[in-house]
């Protein structure tokens, strides 16, 4: 269990997540997709703020204050940030899907390509 | 000394982290790969409880928390609900014509984030820490500083709930203002005309 572990996973999930948003047909898949990718960034970023050394302190290591030190959370707070987009962004995204469900009686993007109804 | 480690010995988080590991790779090949969108979905939620388990072994506890309630709780039946109101089950979830070059695209996108992973040096903190034997060299750490880095790990809550309040309160801000407008425009699209 490393750095080099978890980075990784995160471009295996990021890169199944690409594939599956590109190639679906089904628009809700589609968002499914984007939730993996959206995943991936998050393992990503926690990871990257566990086990890498912030250049501050790298520099001057005995002058580590407890402002420098604390830091080393900002890819979890980043993380939460992330969440919330994504907690948004699905329920605009399911929104959407329904609403050219009802207007077109197909959720698939590729019958979808003109944006007046 | 392994810098924010709880009393759980290397093994058992290995073996954890490579359980997860496979499951979230297996589960997510099939959210992409299975016919059925509802199986697809069901597959999803096996990603985001693996996601939770990991964020567990980077000591990131309140993550996994909210990662949880939010993706497996709530985004899940979200997406669960959206195919129920709008099944097509017959037709499940084909490829469109992309399917073989954007496969190409995202292996080769995969390869090169992994190539530049392992070729990166990064500064990680099993090399910066002080030596039990010799002491502290000019170019590691301090003992005080690793104890220090060690304490943030212990108790994460507060620390990050002084970032959204204090450092971030204006993109903690902005966030909510998405929202309200997300739900809000969730709200008018899905309205009976």
């Amino acid at each position: 269990m490393s750095l080099e572990n978890f980075l990784i996973l995160g471009a295996a999930l990021f890169s199944i997540g690409l594939y599956g948003a590109l190639s679906k047909r089904n628009a809700i898949a589609v968002l499914i997709s984007i939730e993996l990718m959206f995943n991936a960034v998050n393992i990503t970023a926690v990871a990257l703020s566990r086990y890498v050394v912030p250049a501050s302190l790298a520099n001057s290591p005995s002058a580590a204050s407890d402002e420098v030190v604390r830091l080393l959370l900002t890819g979890q707070v980043f993380t939460i940030f992330i969440i919330t987009v994504a907690a948004a962004e699905i329920a605009l995204g399911v929104a959407i899907v329904i609403a050219m469900y009802r207007n077109r009686e197909t959720v698939f993007v590729t019958d979808a390509s003109q944006m007046r109804h | 000394m392994n810098l924010g480690a709880g009393t759980e010995s290397a093994f058992v988080t290995d073996a954890a982290f490579w359980v997860i590991a496979a499951s979230i790779i297996v589960s997510s090949i099939a959210v992409v790969h299975v016919r059925d969108i509802f199986r697809a979905a069901l597959f999803l939620v096996v990603v985001f409880v693996g996601t939770a388990g990991l964020f567990v072994l980077l000591r990131a506890e309140f993550l996994a928390v909210v990662q949880i309630i939010i993706y497996v709780g709530a985004i899940s039946v979200v997406i669960l609900f959206a195919i129920l109101m709008t099944q097509d089950t017959e037709q499940g979830s084909p490829p469109n014509r992309l399917r073989y070059p954007v496969g190409i695209m995202a292996i080769l996108l995969g390869a090169a984030v992994v190539f530049t992973t392992l070729n990166t040096d990064w500064i990680e903190f099993a090399d910066v820490l002080p030596s039990v034997s010799d002491g502290a060299a000019s170019d590691t750490l301090t003992v005080e500083t690793a104890q220090k880095v060690d304490e943030v790990y212990r108790n994460t809550i507060p620390k990050i709930a002084g970032f959204l309040l204090r450092d971030y309160v204006l993109a903690f801000e902005a966030v909510s203002l998405l929202l309200l407008a997300a739900i809000v425009g969730a709200l008018v699209l899905v309205k009976e005309r």
